[in-house]
């Protein structure tokens, strides 16, 4: 249990997918410029997150991994270069089905996501989600937790970016710097507050 | 003539159509810094106050009084007393020359103030010089005007680093704290770090060597002592008292440290100013320390048998390291921190707790204050925004 904690406090905060890696920057840059909207879409990853680490890590050990397939009775395969590929369509696959379903039974959800769940099928935090998995070797239970757990940190870096950003509509910004500029220095400061979680061994 | 006719008499050059129209802000600052402003607000709508920004700012200033004082005699004192452990007779640098006069007796208070004053000045002067001219630069190609808050930004930035940081890397830091931190926002009250504690992290991660470790806290060169802080988050209380500090002694701030954090009592005074005042908000501090107290607590009933820092307590907390310091001049920076009344609360207790935990988890910062306060004022505008959204709700609520 305690193990599921610390990765769990590892992925949100010390390696924060956006301010540690900088992964899903586009989004993370292009919807951030409302708190409300922010939070929309870090709900929307943090789902998706959740849903396909732990649908990649299936499909990766029972499928793709060296010998996986010996359930099968194959032995002496190693599908693992096909990881990438896979990921990728797994990810859009579950995003497509997900947005049918939410379509279908939660209206009122899918709405309120809106252009926000298509959207995410290119965000790189979660194919970074999704490769960070198979890289570090986790099992069925600790790619959830890690899926959870990345995707909330990346909706708590978003959401708070753009709070500072809502903030900064009262500032008065260079002319050159205005816009994406002065976005990128809040990104880069940002992930100096940050630091202060570097370091910590969990 | 007197200071004021001068001015008068020189300042058609300097408003519109005058030969020097683009450096209207360098006469604004020395105007405004002497004398009170002649414009005030008209109309029947203000509240007039005679505490306006430029008091508040120079508030601040006034505050770190004892601060300074302490910042002087107990760096070098400090200094003194690892040339007496060291048996060296003479500083090897041009100190030694007005330091001839006082000799290096850590008894003799003239020797040690005058000792730390001629490490204080100089970092001092060029944090001055250096965020001077990024100032007036940004005020004069920008048309805004050169803002008393680099009064306080300098003064704190000054205080809170090593005494023997090369100064070159002290006007490096404070140009990243002034430009990146606080000009490219625009100025004045549109940055959402404090501009101090930016420059000091930039420089904490760029140049460790000179700003963490063991052997920058006293100012004599190849002497190495560890602050209690660093002491215990080694070996928990048992080191800071193996190595004969008393509570006392950090409290009243006779240990190594930054220049102007040892001593908790000098800015207690100050805070007690700023609050007599109005000029700090009492929410956050009270946030800063109850967050403090909440977390250490909560990590000495943890406990630990392999880190000794879960079990210090929370009042040698409050008295080592930079954490004083932090609660009553940094967290209290109006502009970045929160707005909200309750989002001050949230906001210092979030400063708090971050403190203690980097303090007692994380292995590779001693200290964690700076960071804590950095983080928090990322958060700052996000915890205001819960606080408004909850209060709308609340209203509607109340008047469905």
């Amino acid at each position: 249990m305690e193990a599921y904690v610390s990765l769990f406090v590892k992925a949100v905060f010390i390696e924060n997918l956006a301010l540690s890696f900088f992964l899903g920057m586009c989004t993370f840059i292009a919807v951030s410029k409302k708190i409300s909207t922010a939070m929309g879409l870090g709900v929307a990853v943090m789902v998706v997150q959740a849903i396909t680490v732990p649908a990649n890590n299936i499909v990766y050990h029972t499928l793709l991994k060296e010998d996986a397939l010996s359930w099968m009775g194959i032995t002496g395969v190693d599908l693992s270069f096909l990881a990438l590929l896979s990921s990728i369509g797994m990810i859009a696959a579950l995003v497509q089905i997900l947005e049918m379903i939410l379509d279908k039974f939660f209206p009122a959800l899918y709405f309120a996501l809106g252009v926000f769940l298509p959207l995410i099928t290119v965000n790189c935090a979660i194919l970074g989600g999704s490769l960070f998995m198979i890289e570090r070797d986790y099992n069925f239970g600790e790619s959830v937790t890690y899926g959870i757990g990345s995707g909330l940190g990346w909706a708590l870096a978003i959401t708070v970016m753009a709070g500072v950003r809502e903030k900064l509509k009262y500032s008065d910004i260079p002319a050159g710097l205005q816009g994406l500029g002065i976005t990128f220095i809040t990104a880069g400061l940002m992930s100096l507050g940050f630091m202060a979680f570097s370091g910590i061994q969990l | 003539m007197s200071a004021r006719d001068f001015l008068d008499s020189i300042e058609p050059h300097f408003i519109k159509g005058g030969r020097f129209e683009k450096y209207f802000g360098l006469y604004e600052m020395v105007d405004t810094f002497i004398y009170t402003p002649a414009e005030v607000t008209r109309g029947a709508t203000h509240v007039r106050d005679g505490n306006d920004l430029k008091r508040t700012m120079t508030f601040v200033v006034v505050a770190t009084f004892f601060c300074v004082l302490m910042a002087m005699y107990n760096t070098g004192y400090q200094a003194n007393l690892a040339m007496e452990a060291m048996g060296l007779d003479k500083i090897n640098n041009w100190r030694s020359m007005p330091m001839a006069l006082f000799g290096y007796s850590p008894a003799n208070p003239f020797s040690c103030m005058v000792h730390g004053a001629l490490y204080f000045f100089p970092i001092y002067l060029t944090t001055i010089a250096v965020g001077g001219i990024w100032e007036v630069l940004f005020a004069t190609v920008r048309k805004h005007e050169v803002n008393e808050g680099f009064l306080v930004t300098s003064m704190l930035y000054a205080l809170i680093l090593p005494p023997n940081m090369p100064l070159w890397q002290v006007a490096l830091g404070i140009s990243f704290g002034v430009v990146i931190g606080k000009e490219v926002f625009g100025g004045t009250g549109k940055n959402f770090l404090n501009p101090a504690l930016t420059g000091r992290a930039f420089l904490y991660f760029a140049y460790p060597a000179t700003i963490s470790g063991d052997s920058v806290w006293v100012a004599v060169d190849g002497y190495t002592a560890a602050t209690p802080l660093s002491l215990a988050a080694n070996g928990g209380l048992d080191a800071v008292h193996a190595a004969n500090y008393s509570w006392a002694q950090t409290f009243f701030g006779f240990e190594p440290g930054c220049l102007g954090e040892t001593s908790t009592l000098a800015i207690l005074i100050g805070a007690a100013f700023l609050l007599y005042t109005g000029v700090a908000s009492y929410r956050i501090m009270g946030g800063v320390f109850i967050g403090m107290l909440a977390t250490v607590l909560l990590f000495n009933i943890i406990g630990s048998d392999s880190n000794p820092m879960f079990a210090f307590p929370w009042y040698w907390h409050f008295a080592t390291g930079g954490f004083a310091f932090g609660m009553v001049y940094m967290a209290t920076d109006p502009v970045s921190a929160a707005m909200t009344d309750t989002g001050r609360w949230l906001f210092g207790g979030l400063v708090g707790a971050m403190t203690i935990l980097i303090r007692v988890v994380n292995p590779a910062f001693p200290e964690g204050i700076m960071l804590a306060i950095l983080f928090a004022n990322m958060f700052a505008p996000t915890i205001d925004y819960f606080v408004i959204q909850a209060n709308i709700r609340r209203r509607i609520k109340r008047h469905a």
